[in-house]
């Protein structure tokens, strides 16, 4: 067991954890952010993504040990100002029904739209492959996507206002 | 939020902390019993509770898992109370009863309106009363009463002191609105519970989090019916966060835990790796043999014997029936996984003589019955509290994982989460049966099918949950009476014997046999050298033999066929049916009157070995549609849901085990394979049917039936893959 710090959402975090740890048992059961969820374990499922320093990681596979000392932004912290475009985009094709997979769904697509504001048919199907969803919603994240594109889903980005969140905290 | 349902012995109707409540009662599947009605203390297990700020709250005995029924419900409520649907809150009672067999909208649609139209009514009575005017001559809008001759008007939460003054009006007896005058049904309406599953927000069963809980796993004999013969616990105490170890026992019949090792710690990682540090002997016990070969293998000679059961006079073979052309195929389905993305799992915390689950749960009263059973409590001491949950299809009924999570609590002081890993999902599924159908059709020279014969044999769910012994094969297996009259019908059913868990997957029996049929029509089709669309057409509207008046047994009369076809052409007509596609590319078409009319026209395109769904259109007339917008989803869901089943999916057994344990190993649909969708709602004010398992049955013939057409290769073996050796 060692001493690891992160930054989860813009607040320094400090945990006691076995370095082999994934980073996404430390979110839900030390930290309790439990937005991020379990789906396999082994990378393939992608329910477990969050973004470390901007890129679209699995949790599950990264263990603490590397995570320590990075930015990490999980779906708590995406949307620090308010819903983020891509939530919004989310919301407005009413994209989930069991609604599990859809943290990591909304990760995955905000970090592709960071990088590649619009998006094509084929970038969104390399970026969302990795995410599985069983409800069948797939064609209603495509639409989100793009609608996501068309408002401008790359402007905002989580890791400054995860950044301001914690700055208005520390001031308050 | 919580109410005692104590509060409202004798009425439906009080006073409870300043709002005015109508109780009434959500029952759980047909086939299910609830406890909740018969419980005659408590009569009611759901609740519209408005409040003296004019928000209205409802709390629902249904389970969400997607399929929205947390709006359409309330939309229900709220038509007939009028209700302002922007200050509506729904709340998951803790009496919820189970949700499944596409029965929730189906199944309170009268009884939800008329709790509605008792609140519209109490608070037309009560202003009234204050206004010293006839009822007859207010009128309701977004919670408020109206008196238009006065000009007077009065929120429901103004008139919630009187309303609760005034006995509350009889369910009975209340006057619905008729369609025309609906604002809500029938309008396309955002769901609820989505914002909160956009933010993190939503509270899922792994989500539950109380003060000094402790996580939970068990190591399971992956053998099914094997158990551990010895095991030694001393690795994975010294395994940090790690604080209990101990054995759990099988629990039998309609149960079926594997028993095994709980590991217990304070963290779930650290019970993974507790587990991991076990070590195990198994005793795999007497299936260790069974293999997908050897269960081939008996469904084969099953064709080669008589049937165990025949129905239909004899399950006499059509071969002496004199005909122009004879088709003969057989079709073969594997089991399949639930996987749903949220693993099964369950939190228990118990409390001396009491007891407080939450619960991931299609049926909150079956798992309250199973906890309180494993504690030796009563069942009014135990709270269950359902949660959202990460995918249903049928999965969460099940009584294992609640039995087990009333173990490890009986050995546990804090509160527990029992998390299955997805492993564990996988290996110990109650998995959709697999099986084979042999299928023989005739035809006469104008390309009538006269004769149609269907033995299938495949691993009966009723074996599996039957006590030993106890099974008597009765044809319950079948596909229900296919929509096209046929003179000679013959079905047989012969069980294939497994020690694999099965049970309700999604439709259940028809998401096999809806294959079947389906596909087989379309080889009777091609046989009479009759377009697909219009051989189903034909059959339906100018059947060669007296259409049945009934639709079988408690089916009330038989399905409309015009209803059928005008959904066949609608679908047919947007896809462009007999356009021409391009090499390699196909259409097919498949329609049911199972759960509503529907009908299905798929695109493919077939590259090589390559199967790619293109474009999936649904035509449907299912009655009053009540939110378009979740009716559209239940269809678009099960059409991708079934698209992963019939293109990627298969459980298959080795030594008594499942083969595949994760989604490495267990393909399911994922983004670039999904096709582009479209739906169709034909304008109907009839009874709602369901649509949560309604798009299972037809998805997957459609999808075979266009890669006949653009390949000319039929495919009868699930999954499908363009190699198919045949059966």
């Amino acid at each position: 067991m060692s001493q690891y710090t992160l930054e989860v959402n813009g607040e320094p975090r400090t945990v006691e954890a076995d370095g082999e740890m994934p980073l996404l048992w430390v979110l839900r059961d030390v930290l309790e952010y439990t937005g991020t969820k379990y789906g396999c374990g082994i990378g393939m499922c992608g329910a477990c993504t969050v973004h470390m320093n901007g890129e679209a990681i699995r949790s599950c596979a990264t263990p603490i040990s590397t995570a320590a000392g990075q930015k990490i932004v999980t779906i708590e912290g995406l949307g620090a100002h308010g819903l983020h475009a891509v939530q919004k985009a989310w919301i407005a094709e009413q994209a989930p029904q069991c609604g599990y997979c859809q943290s990591g769904q909304i990760m995955a697509a905000a970090a592709l739209l960071a990088k590649t504001p619009h998006p094509t048919d084929a970038e969104i199907d390399d970026a969302m492959a990795g995410n599985i969803c069983r409800c069948g919603t797939y064609f209603r994240i495509r639409k989100a996507i793009h609608r996501a594109a068309r408002s401008g889903g790359a402007a905002g980005s989580d890791r400054a206002a995860g950044v301001d969140r914690a700055a208005q905290e520390m001031s308050a | 939020m919580k109410i005692s349902r104590r509060n409202f012995l004798g009425t439906s109707a009080a006073i409870a902390g300043g709002s005015f409540v109508v109780g009434f009662t959500m029952r759980a599947m047909a086939q299910d019993t609830s406890a909740a009605v018969s419980d005659k203390d408590n009569p009611f297990n759901a609740w519209i509770h408005v409040k003296t700020d004019n928000s209205t709250e409802l709390v629902l005995a249904r389970s969400e898992m997607g399929q929205g029924v947390f709006t359409a419900l309330p939309m229900l409520l709220a038509e007939e109370a009028d209700l302002d649907w922007d200050r509506v809150t729904v709340v998951q009672s803790d009496f919820s009863v189970g949700t499944g067999g596409s029965g929730s909208v189906r199944g309170n649609y009268m009884p939800l309106r008329r709790a509605g139209a008792q609140v519209r009514l109490a608070m037309v009575a009560a202003a009234a009363r204050k206004w010293g005017v006839p009822q007859q001559e207010c009128t309701t809008a977004k919670s408020t009463v109206m008196h238009a001759a006065s000009g007077r008007k009065a929120t429901y939460g103004e008139l919630v002191p009187q309303a609760c003054a005034a006995p509350c009006p009889d369910p009975k007896t209340v006057t619905l609105k008729e369609p025309g005058q609906f604002t809500l049904l029938g309008k396309a309406t955002q769901h609820l519970d989505i914002p909160d599953k956009c933010t993190g927000k939503a509270t899922f069963g792994l989500d539950v989090r109380v003060p000094g809980m402790v996580y939970a796993v068990i190591a399971r004999c992956p053998t099914f019916g094997g158990v551990p013969a010895k095991f030694d616990a001393a690795q994975a105490l010294k395994v940090p966060g790690v604080l209990q170890v101990f054995p759990i026992e099988a629990r039998g019949h309609r149960v079926f835990t594997a028993g095994g090792v709980a590991v217990v710690a304070k963290t779930t990682w650290a019970a993974m790796q507790g587990r991991k540090a076990l070590e195990i002997t198994w005793n795999h016990g007497p299936s260790h043999g069974e293999s997908t070969e050897a269960l081939r293998a008996q469904m084969k000679e099953a064709f080669a014997k008589p049937p165990a059961w025949t129905g239909d006079g004899g399950g006499d073979d059509l071969d002496s029936l004199p005909a122009e052309k004879r088709v003969e195929a057989v079709y073969e389905f594997p089991f399949l996984a639930h996987a749903t993305m949220e693993p099964m799992n369950m939190t228990v915390h118990r409390k001396g003589e009491t007891c407080e689950v939450w619960a991931p749960s299609q049926s909150g009263e079956t798992m309250r019955q199973i906890v309180a059973k494993e504690l030796g409590l009563p069942e009014k001491s135990v709270t269950v509290h359902t949660t959202f949950m990460g995918g249903g299809f049928g999965r969460r009924y099940q009584y294992d994982f609640p039995t087990e999570a009333a173990q490890i609590a009986k050995e546990v002081s804090a509160p527990v989460q029992l998390v299955w890993t997805r492993e564990d999902d996988m290996a110990h599924d109650y998995y959709r049966p697999a099986g084979m159908h042999r299928m023989k059709g005739t035809l006469d020279a104008q390309g009538n099918v006269t004769g149609w014969f269907d033995h299938v044999a495949d691993t009966a769910i009723a074996d599996f949950w039957s006590a030993p012994g106890e099974y008597k094969p009765n044809g319950e297996e079948l596909p229900p009476p296919i929509p096209y009259p046929v003179a000679h019908v013959r079905t047989a059913f012969t069980p294939v014997k497994s020690a694999v868990p099965r049970a309700w997957w999604r439709s259940v029996e028809n998401s096999f046999n809806g294959f079947m049929v389906e596909s087989f029509v379309d080889e009777l089709a091609h046989a009479a050298g009759q377009d697909p669309y219009e051989f189903r057409r034909r059959l339906l509207l100018e059947p060669a033999v007296a259409r049945p008046k009934s639709g079988g047994e408690d089916e009330g009369p038989a399905p409309d066929p015009k209803r059928l076809v005008a959904v066949l052409d609608l679908v047919a007509q947007k896809a462009g049916w007999g356009k021409p596609l391009g090499k390699g590319r196909g259409r097919g078409i498949a329609c049911t009157t199972t759960y509503a009319y529907l009908a299905e026209v798929a695109e493919v395109t077939v590259d090589g070995d390559t199967i790619r769904v293109d474009r999936l259109l649904m035509g449907v007339d299912c009655g009053q549609v009540v939110n378009p917008n979740g009716a559209r989803h239940q269809l678009e869901g099960g059409m991708l849901f079934t698209t992963s089943a019939v293109l990627k999916e298969a459980i298959t057994i080795r030594e008594g085990a499942a083969a595949q344990l994760n989604f490495d190993d267990y393909s399911v649909l994922r983004m670039p394979e999904a096709p582009t969708l479209e739906t169709y709602f034909i304008e109907s004010h009839d009874d709602p049917h369901g649509l949560g398992e309604a798009a299972v049955w037809l998805t997957g013939p459609a999808i075979a039936n266009a890669i006949f057409a653009a390949t000319g290769k039929r495919l009868r073996r699930m999954p499908l893959r363009m190699d198919e050796v045949a059966v």
